[in-house]
């Protein structure tokens, strides 16, 4: 019982978050400088999403910041493949084969 | 129709069928559906060994649709945490998606209440990821919200799919996190952020975010993530403002 309470919970939550936005889209408009912000949404939270993801493998406790964290590794060719190739299917495949690779040739 | 053709962007494509958005809007969240595979495995995995029914596990996808959140409940309940703890867990953990809203209203401001709920509340970080591509990309187009619901509803048949196998067959692949599939998140999250260091203070906004993040990696609650958005966001925009001045326009350039 109290864990479908919990649950409903959870999902009123994320909707409480999720839906006034779009919900009031037509009655109010953000300030310029909200606006502004905004446009660093992307950068900021997905680097933040994307950085600690790498330099705390496994179960997430200890930073690793060596040659020998493939992740690390793999996501530097991540970068320039990108940044050179602008392809992002480009970029996914040839950081996913880095990666298996790098972990099967670097010492656990 | 009319008013909807009004608001189209000038800029925008050839108009596409409903049909070819939503197969292109799905086919490029495929690599995040990949990626999910193995946190929706765990995560059956896990909350079936925590206590939790199959039922209540299936029901958290179902409703609460946010992997962050399941897993922290479900951690936060194997360390017998109160329901509360959840909910507050839930809200900061979340926090974020306010901002991935506030970011794409303009895009849905112009749909009906009946399309924008959906595309509110299945509004995750990976279609965030694809839908503000998408837009800087190509655009708007007369029929964009089809991509934007079809790669919302990727997501979520994949978190059923795979938190269901979790459930079922889960214990028989104790290794899924060595199959390297999390890693199609991190790549594709890579490919869709290098892009747009186009300018110092979005560089600037990067660095920050990825350097508050690490340091604030212990903190509970996964509150790093936001407080390093936060500074993130802080330091692009005081930059942009040193840059542009105070009432340049919202973007410095589209490509």
């Amino acid at each position: 019982m109290s864990t479908a309470v919990m649950i409903l919970g959870m999902a009123l939550i994320n909707l409480v978050i999720r839906w006034p936005v779009y919900l009031f889209a037509n009655h109010f408009r953000f300030p310029p400088i909200i606006e502004r912000a905004l446009a660093f949404v992307p950068v900021a939270v997905l680097t933040a999403i994307i950085v600690p993801t790498v330099l705390y493998p496994g179960d997430g406790t200890k930073l690793d910041i060596s040659w020998n964290n493939p992740a690390l590794l793999a996501s530097l060719v991540a970068c320039a493949v990108s940044y050179f190739a602008k392809n992002l299917f480009a970029t996914i495949g040839i950081g996913v084969a880095a990666f298996l690779l790098l972990r099967w040739l670097l010492p656990v | 129709m009319a008013a909807t053709e009004a608001l189209e962007r000038s800029d925008a494509p050839k108009s596409q069928s409903p049909l070819d958005e939503a197969w292109h809007g799905l086919r490029d969240t495929l690599p995040f559906m990949f990626g999910s595979i193995p946190f929706g495995l765990l995560f059956g995995t896990l909350a079936t060994g925590e206590g939790l029914s199959a039922l209540q596990t299936m029901a958290m996808s179902l409703f609460v649709f946010s992997g962050s959140a399941q897993f922290i409940a479900v951690v936060l309940l194997g360390a017998g945490s109160g329901i509360w703890v959840v909910w507050f867990a839930t809200f900061v953990l979340n926090l974020r998606h306010l901002l991935y809203a506030a970011t794409l209203v303009d895009h849905v401001r112009h749909l009906s209440q009946a399309w924008r709920f959906p595309l509110a509340a299945f509004l995750t970080d990976e279609t965030f990821a694809v839908m503000e591509r998408r837009y800087r990309t190509q655009g708007g187009g007369r029929n964009a919200h089809w991509y934007y619901i079809a790669s919302c509803a990727g997501m979520y048949a994949n978190w059923q799919t795979w938190t269901f196998l979790g459930i079922t067959v889960g214990q028989n692949y104790p290794q899924v996190q060595n199959w390297g599939l999390e890693f199609a998140m991190v790549v594709t999250f890579i490919g869709i952020v290098v892009p747009l260091l186009t300018s110092m203070p979005y560089l600037a906004a990067a660095v920050t975010a990825g350097l508050v993040a690490v340091i604030a990696n212990p903190l509970p609650y996964k509150l790093g993530l936001m407080l390093a958005a936060l500074a993130g966001i802080v330091v692009g925009v005081v930059l942009d403002i040193r840059k542009r001045g105070l009432d340049a326009p919202v973007s410095e350039q589209q490509p």
